[in-house]
């Protein structure tokens, strides 16, 4: 992907001239160790990036958890005050939506959805590197509110008008606000890069029907942040406008309407709750038919009940306000788009169980985990529904029957298919798998646990314990169950413990022995075409695309009674790697700078507008460095293997 | 930004920096979505302070909002002189737009003041924190247009903006017509359809 020279020869001289202004905008030449994932562009190391500043974001929200737990162990709790116990429960719910379960997303989506269409990088791999450091930046800039004098302590929610510096007078909410206006800045980006990948940059033959289903689920995730972010962004602006420059928004003395806030929120609030759940419903879609040998049940339906969702989703968001006075007819009517929106979602959950049907299932740690999000997801799918009927609900709001039922959601849906694209894909990624038997461990712990946890809550909330608040009295009932979840948070805990662990110790294992040959589990799509771990360049050579699963039809065909036989070995089909010279995008320091300068206007904003000068001044260096900085000199070019250039 | 003045294909056939813009925008359609809601909302809501039927100008607001229609013509005027290879005009176009645009913004820096001198402060009422809060962001989005165009008037002075380079013009022209045609939306919703008096 060169630039092509100039047509005369005198313009050249010209174009370089004012390509390369200063030689500080020469492009990095990759290098090793940290400088090269400083300034990385590869999309499957920005994927791996992701995935490991989100997990460390997981256990720092997972610890927030257990702080919770501890706190309603018993009643009249003491280990938390009040107000920290409102600081941890409002960053629990930040932490794990905004920078582990989105961002968990945005590395599969990174790493697979360019192998899974049979292209070698994304469209805009610098904008890419700035998504990532950018959410980065914002994940950091929210956490320094623990050190600067207290966290958010409004609900990941942050209603109006407790949010209004009357109610919430430290400087957490104005990080919550700022933080979250930065990390949707980095999700707004990512999915208009990806949504341009998917678009324009799928494999000869690859129309949009042979896309594989996590690739799909994928691009309608990238479409909802494209759409819902901005609302965000609008409520977020409102309310830092209100704490910080004094507007009116939220002020109901005035006029103000708190309402609006739900209202803006909700809007994107409800399209976010499908950006977290269908990654996880791409991936056990691929997880699945891999382990159940058959190919997806209902492709078409699958595709388009995830698309259904996608427009659906922007119809249900009042059923989040039901007992705010939203009057009779619009709660009669998000009651009624509600109960639709599980039609969609039911369509899904049959047609994995179709897909099951039938097949020789193995049940490896990825299908378990897989198998856990179609029954635990069910579980949270039907307790939802109990909320589309607005006059149970308005008996559930602010009870831990919510609680429950989200995490069942959420949990049970996300983090188990989290989970079980961990196992399936690991050795994609690393060249190693990770251990069979503590995954299943890992599964079998984690499902008690989540159960133990938020089973009882059901119980809890139907009777009468309410959420957010930070201690209850003894004698209402609650003490049992409240042991029994505190018990199980804490085993779900030991469970992300064997993960880790079992991180580590596979790592160890695997050093000093080749990496894991091709095609590890039999698999389907086109990733599994590339070697054991992905090579830079991906593809040595982009596949023509003839089928849906195109590489499982490479392996298999028929013979003439129609019966599936193996006609290809997985050696013989998958590339071995070794093409070389294949031009790749130069990385660039200039989106790690851009995204450095963001939190630094935010303490502006909130401290003094000097730090705004410093950041502001980053920021737009970084910005004019990026857009001077040759596009590709062939010169200093970053070839994978030093060899000769042989693309063009 | 990968580089599409290569000869590679895309998929739809549309370069990755064309979609990419147009997706952007479709996102844009939603911010201003969100904000003309808000003032839709709070536009009868002016506590004690000036009303909205009272404050406005209509005839002057009027004028800057014809000056910045006319921007739009101009524009495609520079993005067709440089399809052409008239660099020369291209440029005349590109700073005519880009003084349209800055007139509208100083139109609005004008209307502000006034404004701000008759009582309608930014905290005032909701009322007046959601009008300045959503012309206030369309003037940054035309602001961020005129430097967009001055930057590439600059690129073609020094000449690096050629007839190959069309494609970029046209792109920020997408973003320019975007603004002016949000901007009917907003002119239509704050101050053609009737306002409510104290």
């Amino acid at each position: 992907m060169t630039q092509t020279m100039e047509p005369s020869s005198m313009e050249t001289s010209n174009g370089e001239n004012s390509h390369r202004p200063l030689g500080v905008y020469t492009r990095p030449k990759g290098g090793s160790g940290w400088r090269d994932w400083v300034t990385t562009v590869d999309h499957k190391k920005i994927g791996i990036l992701y995935g490991a500043a989100a997990l460390l974001f997981f256990v720092i929200g997972g610890i927030e958890a257990l702080l919770i737990r501890l706190q309603l162990a018993t009643p009249d709790g003491t280990v938390l005050g009040a107000d920290t116990y409102n600081q941890i429960y409002t960053m629990h719910g930040v932490t794990m939506i905004f920078l582990a379960a989105m961002p968990l997303a945005a590395a599969f989506a990174n790493y697979l959805i360019p192998l899974q269409i049979g292209a070698r990088d994304v469209a805009f791999p610098r904008l890419n590197a700035m998504s990532f450091w950018v959410f980065l930046a914002g994940g950091i800039f929210i956490n320094l509110s623990w050190l600067l004098g207290g966290a958010p302590d409004g609900g990941w929610f942050a209603y109006s008008p407790n949010t209004g510096i009357v109610f919430s007078p430290s400087h957490g909410m104005d990080f919550y606000a700022i933080g979250l206006q930065i990390t949707g800045i980095a999700s707004l980006v990512s999915g208009i890069n990806l949504t341009v990948t998917i678009f324009n940059m799928r494999a000869p033959g690859m129309t949009l029907f042979k896309m594989p289903v996590f690739t799909w689920m994928m691009l309608v995730v990238q479409l909802l942040l494209v759409f819902a972010m901005p609302v965000i962004a609008v409520a977020l602006f409102l309310l830092t406008f209100s704490r910080l420059f004094g507007a009116t928004f939220f002020t109901p003395e005035l006029g103000g309407d708190p309402l609006l806030w739900q209202h803006l929120f909700w809007i994107f609030g409800h399209p976010e709750v499908y950006i977290l759940v269908l990654p996880a419903f791409g991936i056990i879609s691929e997880v699945i038919p891999t382990f159940s040998r058959k190919p997806i049940f209902g492709y078409p339906f699958m595709v388009f009940s995830g698309i259904a969702i996608g427009f659906m989703g922007w119809g249900v968001w009042a059923h989040h306000m039901f007992a705010s006075g939203i009057g009779p007819v619009s709660v009669a009517a998000f009651s009624l788009s509600t109960m639709f929106i599980a039609v969609p979602t039911g369509v899904k959950i049959l047609n994995w169980m179709a897909t099951m049907w039938g097949g020789r299932i193995k049940f490896s740690a990825a299908m378990l985990f897989a198998i856990g999000v179609v029954s635990m997801f069910t579980i949270g799918g039907l307790s939802g529904v109990t909320h589309s009927v607005a006059p149970a609900d308005t008996q559930q709001t602010d009870t831990y029957y919510i609680v429950a039922h989200f995490h069942y959601v959420i949990f049970g849906g996300i983090i188990f298919g989290l989970f079980s694209g961990f196992y399936f894909w690991w050795p994609k990624v690393f060249g190693h798998k990770l251990s069979e038997k503590m995954g299943k461990l890992n599964f079998w712990v984690m499902l008690i646990g989540f159960n133990l946890t938020f089973g009882p809550m059901h119980i809890l909330g139907l009777q009468g314990m309410s959420r957010r608040i930070d201690t209850y009295s003894p004698g209402f009932g609650f003490e049992a169950w409240n042991l029994v979840v505190t018990i199980g948070s804490f085993i779900i805990a030991l469970s992300v413990l064997i993960f880790l662990i079992n991180v580590i110790t596979s790592a160890r294992n695997a050093r000093g022995l080749p990496p894991i040959g091709p095609d590890p589990w039999d698999a389907r799509s086109l990733e599994w075409i590339t070697p054991n771990p992905t090579p830079a360049h991906n593809f040595d050579e982009i596949p023509i695309v003839e089928s849906l699963d195109e590489f499982w039809h490479r392996k298999y065909g028929s013979d003439e009674d129609g019966k599936v036989v193996r006609v290809a070995s997985a050696e013989d089909v998958c590339q071995d790697g070794s093409a070389e010279g294949v031009h790749l995008p130069s990385p660039s320091y200039w989106p790690l700078v851009f995204a450095i300068g963001l939190p630094f206007i935010g303490l502006g904003l909130i401290y003094s507008l000097w730090f705004c000068v410093f950041g502001g001044a980053l920021a737009l260096m970084g910005l004019y460095a990026w857009v001077f900085e040759p596009v590709d000199d062939p010169d200093v070019d970053h070839h994978e293997p030093q060899k000769e250039d042989v693309s063009d | 930004m990968t580089n599409q003045t290569h000869s590679e294909e895309t998929t739809t056939g549309l370069s990755h920096n064309k979609l990419g813009m147009w997706v952007f925008l479709g996102s844009e359609c939603l911010l201003f979505g969100a904000l003309i809601s808000t003032y839709l909302l709070y536009r009868g809501r002016f506590a004690d302070g000036p009303a909205p039927g009272d404050i406005f100008d209509i005839p002057f607001t009027s004028v800057s909002s014809f000056v910045l229609l006319m921007s739009s013509l101009t524009m495609v005027l520079a993005l067709s002189a440089l399809q052409r290879g008239d660099e020369r005009n291209n440029r005349l176009w590109l700073l005519t737009t880009a003084l349209l645009g800055a007139v509208f913004v100083g139109g609005q820096v004008y209307e502000f003041t006034t404004f701000l001198r008759e009582g309608l402060g930014y905290t005032t009422s909701p009322f007046s924190s959601a009008f300045f809060t959503l012309t206030g962001f369309h003037g940054v989005h035309v602001s961020l247009g005129v430097i967009f165009l001055m930057s590439l008037y600059v690129s073609s002075a020094r000449g690096n903006l050629h007839k190959e380079r069309a494609e970029t013009v046209e792109l920020i022209g997408l973003y320019w017509h975007f603004v002016d045609i949000v901007w009917i939306f907003i002119f239509t919703v704050i101050y053609l359809v009737p306002s409510p008096t104290s």
